[in-house]
């Protein structure tokens, strides 16, 4: 696993590059190719975009460990971010939330027994009137209840056998 | 008053999304007349206009533009697609149905101020829009509206999308350069301002915009400023995306004049109460960062502008409108909001990552029953001392729902804490 090299990110490394006057503005789309390599921003990961930008690993880091859709651990391969600010919690999202935790029998932030979801929540989403909602794999989910929402699971789960951890 | 649609036109055209569908609903001619002006000009006709900064701020946008020193050779126009405001979900809408207008207002602003480049920067949570942005901008490209000499203008600009990666404090102007940048995503120190040499995007002079606002600019030169001016009230010209959500029984954007009264945008638009015997409570007119107002009928027949809503104590902000029944308890309201800013603070400056942590703390205990009256007293003195003492206006907004919960709702405390009174 790289992506140094790897002939699948060529073209959108070359791209990113290209739209700033500068190789360091270029950190946050490369650590979103990291993450999908690697299904997490680690440490290859890190030293990789350094090395393509011509920083140190730990001003890499530190750039990763301030946003919170870089994920600084494994994920798993449905990562399920719930919104439960303000307004989505005035429509139940933090029953839905508890809920959906029980569900999949995970505490929060954790990964079920199959390796298939991961559970947090989240502040605002911007999806205010559609709650409530998640972000799976930084795709939206809107309008969801719990019978939509194991319809979805049950989906997922055969969907996601095969296929490999990642985000976007 | 009523619906009206300068922004939300892709609910009236369909598949606005689409260039050509766009360009046969007066798409590019605003761009198109601005190109034949002076670039003076059109800062003139936006400046005419009244437009105000819809991004909560409400600065004149064409005396923002004017900011700019023309001398300098190189400028930066940053459009502010970060829309991460508790209850804010405008500019989603307009980047998903009317992405063109978005983009042609943003080259507009560029050609005024001559600058070579546009960056919008998104949300990362934004991530399938920043995928359709990047669509259209190829197709503007292939079509000449993007790129070198723009529609045979002479004339060269580029536009390029980046996403952000889930940190409130990038809608702050400083922050969003800063993580442009490649850097953390927190406030510089100011002045210099993004407007001058040395404070903008890679220390250039930058127009940093909101989404809705520049997505109003094509209007305003297709149809000229006066035809905006007579849009809404004096001090607050044109329409104004509303985003209502929390206990009404239709929520979402309504598209109004600004100067809307908010018992139309909830009764006659949103639909009421959502549970039609509880009646409404609270609102928070500009997501979690104004300051809260009892829903009396003073408030119900307040103008949704500028300056009426400085009247009755509030601000009308980015016009995230999140509406509170009778069921629901304000300290609860006050420790999610505090909950938000804790997570949110970006930790540079002292006042607000320790206050917003302590904060959350005490209203925890006021809430589990563990609180005491002296706590509530503690939580105000502790917002009001971190309001005016930061670098950016995080700080404020993480105050406002502390001092104004406890102000407008003390006996909501109270309760929590009357076994020790």
């Amino acid at each position: 696993m790289a992506i140094i090299g790897n002939a699948k990110y060529q073209a959108r490394i070359k791209r990113h590059l290209a739209k700033y006057p500068t190789k360091r503005s270029a950190v946050m789309p490369l650590l979103y190719i990291a993450q999908e390599e690697y299904g997490w921003v680690n440490q290859a990961g890190i030293n990789e975009v350094a090395q393509l930008l011509d920083l140190d690993p730990t001003q890499v880091k530190s750039i990763a460990g301030f946003y919170t859709m870089y994920s600084e651990k494994p994920k798993g391969k449905y990562w399920l971010q719930v919104c439960t600010d303000l307004p989505c919690a005035l429509q139940g999202a933090d029953e839905f939330h508890a809920w959906l935790k029980e569900e999949l029998g995970v505490q929060e932030g954790g990964t079920s027994a199959d390796g298939m979801f991961t559970v947090e929540h989240v502040m605002c989403l911007a999806a205010c009137d559609k709650a409530p909602m998640l972000q799976c794999n930084f795709h939206y989910v809107e309008n969801l209840d719990k019978d939509s929402m194991r319809a979805l699971l049950a989906k997922w789960r055969v969907d996601g056998a095969g296929a490999a951890n990642g985000s976007a | 008053m009523g619906t009206m649609h300068i922004l939300l036109r892709g609910r009236d055209i369909e598949n606005l999304k689409q260039l050509e569908v766009y360009e046969q609903h007066e798409g590019f001619s605003a761009l198109r007349a601005a190109l034949g002006m002076s670039p003076a000009a059109v800062i003139d006709e936006v400046k005419a206009s009244g437009l105000r900064g819809r991004g909560g701020a409400g600065f004149p946008t064409g005396v923002k533009w004017s900011f700019i020193p023309q001398q300098e050779p190189v400028k930066y126009v940053t459009v502010n697609a970060d829309e991460s405001e508790t209850g804010t979900f405008k500019d989603r809408e307009i980047m998903e149905e009317n992405p063109y207008q978005l983009i042609e207002g943003s080259l507009i602003c560029a050609y005024a101020i001559q600058a070579r480049a546009v960056y919008i920067y998104l949300r990362g949570e934004f991530w399938d829009i920043g995928t359709q942005l990047d669509d259209c901008i190829e197709q503007l490209r292939a079509k000449g509206y993007v790129g070198e000499n723009i529609m045979g203008s002479g004339y060269s600009c580029e536009v390029y999308t980046h996403l952000g990666a889930g940190a409130y404090i990038c809608g702050e102007e400083s922050a969003l350069l800063n993580s442009l940048e490649g850097y953390l995503g927190q406030p510089r120190v100011r002045p210099p301002f993004p407007a001058q040499k040395g404070g903008g995007l890679y220390k250039e002079a930058t127009v940093v915009n909101n989404v809705e606002t520049l997505a109003n600019v094509p209007f305003i030169l297709n149809e000229g400023a006066e035809a905006f001016k007579a849009i809404g009230t004096t001090q607050s010209s044109g329409t104004k995306i509303y985003c209502v959500s929390g206990h009404v029984k239709k929520p979402g954007n309504y598209e109004l004049p600004m100067g809307t009264t908010f018992r139309e945008l909830l009764f006659e638009h949103a639909g009421g109460p959502l549970h039609g015997e509880r009646g409404f409570k609270a609102m928070l007119p500009s997501g979690g960062s104004g300051p809260i107002v009892p829903l009396t009928d003073e408030v119900l027949d307040t103008p949704m502008s500028y300056e009426d809503c400085a009247n009755i104590g509030t601000i009308i902000g980015s016009a995230s409108i999140i509406i509170m029944d009778e069921s629901v308890d304000i300290t609860w309201v006050a420790s999610k909001v505090t909950k938000f800013f804790a997570h949110e603070s970006c930790g540079k400056c002292t006042p607000c990552r320790e206050g917003t942590y302590w904060l959350d703390k005490v209203i925890d205990r006021i809430l589990d029953g563990r609180g005491s009256p002296d706590d509530v007293r503690r939580i105000a003195d502790v917002a009001e001392n971190m309001a005016g003492t930061t670098l950016c206006a995080l700080g404020d907004f993480a105050a406002n729902p502390i001092i104004h919960t406890i102000k407008q709702f003390p006996d909501d405390f109270a309760r929590h804490v009357q076994a020790e009174a």
